[in-house]
C-alpha cells in the first residue's frame, strides 16, 4: 500500500464513437493508444471497424430528410448554437489541444478560430441559395429557376488539424443540409469526440454528424465504396490512397472533393460548401 | 371523315454529303490511322459516307494541336475577341440551319420537324448565349480573374449529335479552353459539317479538333495525359469507367449520364395537357433522351382515364420517314440500339407487364420501333428500373403524393422528373422532394442555354447551361 495517497483521483473520460446521436464503443471492441506530444499515454480511442462505418452511414442517411428539410434559418441557428456551446467549453478544448502538443497561445487561438468558424458558416445557411441559385431568363413563356440542394450523405476524411481543421471540413458540409460521417484525425482523435459532445448538446439532430475514430486507411475504403454515400471529402486522405479511393467512389458516381490543406486560418471561401450541392432547375409555363 | 396526310418530304438537296470524311485536326481535314467506318442512314440502312477512325496517334496529334492553340492563341486571347468568334459561329449555324437540320435527320433518324425546330435553333442559341459570357467571366461569381482549365477532351452521344456538341464546345471556348471532341460512331456527320463552320468563322486552327471513331477512340481521348478536363455525355456505365480512369489524376470531370425519369400525373391535372406532356416526354426523339419521362406515375383515381386518352393520342402518332415534315417519330438510331429496346421490351413482357402499341405500319427497311406503353408494371421490373432509351413507356400508379415521391425517387438515377397538377402548392411541394436535377412542371423536355441542366446521384455531376455551366471549364 502506497504511503502517498493522491488528494483526489481524476475521473477520466472514455473516448467512444459518435453515431446517431449516441456514444457507442466500436462494435469490434478495439481501441488504440493515443499519446501526448511527449509520447505519454493519454487515452484509448475507439478503433472503428467496417461495421461501425456502415452503422454510421445508416444513421447519416436516416438523419438526411429531417436535416435537409429544416429551414435554412433553423440550420443557421443550430450552427450558431454549436459556436455558443464550444465557446462555453473553451478551457476544455485548450487543454486537449495542449495535450496534443500545441502551445498555450496556439491552443487558445485555435479554439477561438474554431468558434468563429461555426459563426461564419452559421450565417451562410440562409444565403447560399441567393449566391448559387438563379432565376433563368429562358427564351419562352416559362418561369424557370435553379436552386441549390444538399447532395445527401457525405463521408469526410478530416485533416490532422484536430479542432479547427475538423470544424472547417464539417461545418460547410452540414450547413446546406447534408449529413455526414467524419473520420477524425488518426493521431489526434480526442478533440473530435469532445466536439461530438458539443454537437450532442446543440440541438443538432442525432445522425447529422457522426464521428469515427480509428485507422483512416482501414475505414476510408468502406466509405468510398459504400453505395449509400453520395459524396466524399478526401481532405485528410494520404496522397498515396487518393487514387484507390477515387476509383472506389466511381462505383455510384460520388462527388469527390479534394480540398487542399492550405492552412486553416485563411478565409475558407465557398468551395467547400458548393462541392456538396446539387443544382435543381424547375420549369413552369406562364399563361392564363 | 378521316384525313390522310400527303407526303411532305424535306428536300435533301440542301446538303452535300461527301463520300469520305477525315479527322479535323489543327484546322485541317486529315486521314486517320484506324480502319475507316461507315455512317449509315438508320431510316433505310443506306451508306452515307466513309468516316476516318482516329487511333491513339491521331488522338495524340489532336491533343497536341489543342495544347498549342491553347498556349499560343486561344488562352491569351482577350475574352471580347473569343466572344466574337462564338457569335460568328452562332450566326453561321443560323445561316446554314436547314443544311444542318437535314443532315442531322439523315444521319440520326430524328424527324426533320425536331431537328429543324428544336436541335439546330438550340445549337445557335447555345453559342450565342456563351459568346456573351466570354468577356464577362469576372462577373460570374468564380473570383475576379477566373482562368480556363486548358485542353478539354469531350465525348458526346448520338441522340442529339450537334446539340451535344454545342453544349460541350460553346462553354469550353467561351472560358478560354481548347477542345478535342469525339462524336458518336453512328452520328459523326454534323460534327464534321461543324468543322467546316469553324473554318468559315476563321476560328484559329487547333481550337476545335474533331476525332471520329468508336469506343477505342473515346478511351484514348479520356485517358490522354495531355488533357486537363473530360466532359462526357452518355451511359452511366461508361461514365463510371471514365471516372475510374481519371481517379487520382487530378483532372477535372463532368458527367451527364442516364436517367429513368418519373412523370407524375396527379388526379387534378389538366388531363389533355398532361397526355401531350406524357407523349412529348417519352416519344420525343424516339425516346432517345436521357431525361425522357420513361416512368409514368399516375394517380390511381385517374389512371384509367389517362391511359384511355394516352392510347387515343398515341394512335395519331406518325412513325416513318424522318425527312417528312409530318413525321412525329423517326427511326431508331442503330441496329444495336434497336436490339437493346427489343430486349428490354421482351423482358417487360416476360416479367408480367402488358405491352400495347397503336396499329402502325413500319417501313420495311431501316430501324423502327412502334411507340409502346407498358401497364401492369411493378417497380422491380427491368422496364421500370433500366434506361430503355427508346419509345417505350412504363406506367405505374400511386395513391398519395408521398407515395408518388417515394416511387419517383426509387432509382439510382436523378436526372429529371415531371409533375402535372393544377395546384401550385402541390407542384412546389413535389418539386422540392424529387431528387432530380431538372423538374418540369406542367411541361416536359424543355431546354434552354440559360437554364442549368444535369443530374443527381448516378445521373452524373456538373451542370451544362447557364452561369453554372461555366464552372466545369474554369479553374475555380
Amino acid at each position: 500500500m502506497s504511503d502517498r495517497m493522491p488528494e483526489r483521483l481524476a475521473v477520466r473520460k472514455t473516448y467512444k464513437l459518435f453515431i446517431g446521436g449516441a456514444f457507442p464503443r466500436s462494435e469490434s471492441g478495439r481501441s488504440y493508444v493515443v499519446t501526448d506530444a511527449k509520447g505519454r499515454f493519454t487515452a484509448n480511442a475507439s478503433q472503428a471497424s467496417r461495421k461501425d462505418a456502415r452503422d454510421a452511414v445508416a444513421a447519416t442517411r436516416k438523419a438526411f430528410p429531417g436535416w435537409s428539410g429544416r429551414t435554412p434559418y433553423n440550420r443557421g441557428q443550430i450552427l450558431y448554437r454549436i459556436a455558443e456551446m464550444l465557446e462555453g467549453r473553451r478551457d476544455q478544448f485548450v487543454g486537449e489541444l495542449r495535450r496534443a502538443g500545441a502551445s498555450k497561445g496556439d491552443a487558445a487561438d485555435e479554439v477561438d478560430a474554431a468558434v468563429d468558424r461555426w459563426v461564419w458558416y452559421a450565417g451562410w445557411a440562409d444565403k447560399l441559395a441567393a449566391v448559387t441559385g438563379a432565376a433563368n431568363p429562358v427564351s419562352g413563356p416559362y418561369f424557370n429557376f435553379s436552386a441549390p440542394e444538399p447532395t445527401g450523405v457525405v463521408a469526410v476524411l478530416a485533416p490532422d488539424s484536430p479542432l479547427l481543421g475538423l470544424v472547417s471540413v464539417v461545418a460547410p458540409v452540414i450547413v446546406s443540409g447534408n449529413t455526414c460521417v467524419v473520420v477524425a484525425s488518426e493521431p489526434a482523435p480526442l478533440p473530435s469526440i469532445t466536439l461530438a459532445e458539443v454537437l450532442a448538446t446543440s440541438d443538432l439532430p442525432g445522425g447529422v454528424v457522426n464521428v469515427l475514430t480509428g485507422r483512416r486507411a482501414e475505414i476510408a475504403p468502406w466509405l468510398a465504396s459504400h453505395m449509400d454515400v453520395n459524396a466524399l471529402d478526401l481532405t485528410g486522405a494520404a496522397a498515396e490512397d487518393v487514387r484507390a479511393l477515387e476509383s472506389d467512389a466511381a462505383g455510384n458516381l460520388k462527388r469527390v472533393f479534394r480540398g487542399a490543406e492550405t492552412g486553416w486560418t485563411a478565409d475558407p471561401g465557398t468551395a467547400r460548401m458548393t462541392a456538396f450541392l446539387e443544382t435543381k432547375t424547375v420549369w413552369h409555363p406562364m399563361g392564363v | 371523315m378521316v384525313f390522310e396526310y400527303a407526303p411532305a418530304p424535306e428536300s435533301s438537296a440542301v446538303v452535300d454529303i461527301r463520300a469520305s470524311y477525315g479527322l479535323f485536326i489543327d484546322g485541317e481535314f486529315v486521314d486517320g490511322h484506324g480502319e475507316p467506318f461507315k455512317s449509315i442512314n438508320p431510316a433505310d440502312e443506306s451508306v452515307l459516307a466513309d468516316v476516318a477512325r482516329a487511333d491513339e496517334s491521331d488522338v495524340d496529334r489532336a491533343v497536341k494541336a489543342a495544347r498549342t492553340a491553347y498556349d499560343t492563341v486561344w488562352g491569351p486571347m482577350p475574352g471580347r475577341e473569343r466572344a466574337k468568334y462564338l457569335y460568328r459561329i452562332a450566326r453561321l449555324v443560323q445561316e446554314r440551319s436547314r443544311e444542318l437540320a437535314v443532315l442531322e435527320s439523315i444521319d440520326n433518324g430524328k424527324p426533320i420537324r425536331e431537328s429543324r425546330d428544336v436541335d439546330v435553333p438550340l445549337v445557335a442559341a447555345w453559342f450565342f448565349y456563351y459568346a456573351g459570357w466570354a468577356d464577362k467571366l469576372a462577373h460570374a461569381g468564380f473570383g475576379p480573374d477566373p482562368r480556363p482549365v486548358g485542353v478539354a477532351g469531350q465525348v458526346i452521344p448520338w441522340n442529339f449529335p450537334l446539340l451535344m456538341l454545342a453544349w460541350k464546345i460553346a462553354p469550353a471556348l467561351a472560358c478560354g479552353n481548347t477542345v478535342v471532341l469525339k462524336p458518336a460512331e453512328t452520328t459523326p456527320l454534323t460534327a464534321l459539317l461543324f468543322a467546316d463552320i469553324c473554318r468559315q468563322a476563321d476560328l484559329p486552327p487547333g481550337v476545335v479538333n474533331i476525332v471520329t471513331g468508336a469506343g477505342d477512340t473515346g478511351r484514348a481521348l479520356v485517358a490522354h495525359d495531355g488533357i486537363d478536363k473530360v466532359a462526357f455525355t452518355g451511359s452511366t456505365e461508361v461514365g463510371r469507367e471514365i471516372a475510374r480512369v481519371l481517379a487520382g489524376t487530378g483532372r477535372r470531370l463532368t458527367l451527364e449520364l442516364g436517367g429513368k425519369a418519373a412523370n407524375i400525373v396527379y388526379e387534378d391535372a389538366a388531363l389533355d395537357q398532361a397526355v401531350e406532356g406524357i407523349v412529348n416526354g417519352i416519344f420525343f426523339n424516339q425516346g432517345h433522351v436521357c431525361c425522357a419521362g420513361s416512368r409514368l406515375l399516375v394517380q390511381e383515381s385517374v389512371a384509367e382515364e389517362v391511359l384511355e386518352r394516352l392510347k387515343a393520342r398515341m394512335a395519331t402518332l406518325r412513325v416513318g420517314d424522318p425527312l417528312d415534315k409530318n413525321t412525329d417519330i423517326g427511326a431508331i438510331n442503330s441496329a444495336e440500339q434497336l436490339a437493346k429496346i427489343r430486349e428490354l421490351s421482351a423482358a417487360g413482357e416476360a416479367e408480367g407487364a402488358t405491352a400495347w402499341s397503336p396499329p402502325c405500319e413500319l417501313p420495311a427497311r431501316g430501324f423502327w420501333f412502334a411507340p409502346t406503353v407498358f401497364t401492369d408494371v411493378a417497380q422491380s421490373h427491368r422496364i421500370a428500373r433500366e434506361e430503355i432509351f427508346g419509345p417505350v413507356l412504363s406506367v405505374l400508379t400511386f395513391r398519395t403524393p408521398d407515395e408518388a415521391v417515394t416511387k419517383a425517387n426509387n432509382t439510382p438515377y436523378g436526372l429529371s422528373a415531371g409533375i402535372w397538377t393544377e395546384k401550385g402548392a402541390q407542384i412546389l411541394w413535389t418539386a422540392q422532394r424529387l431528387r432530380a436535377g431538372v423538374v418540369w412542371a406542367n411541361t416536359f423536355n424543355k431546354f434552354d442555354p440559360a437554364a442549368p441542366f444535369g443530374g443527381y446521384k448516378e445521373s452524373g455531376f456538373g451542370r451544362e447551361g447557364g452561369r453554372h455551366g461555366l464552372e466545369g471549364y474554369l479553374s475555380v
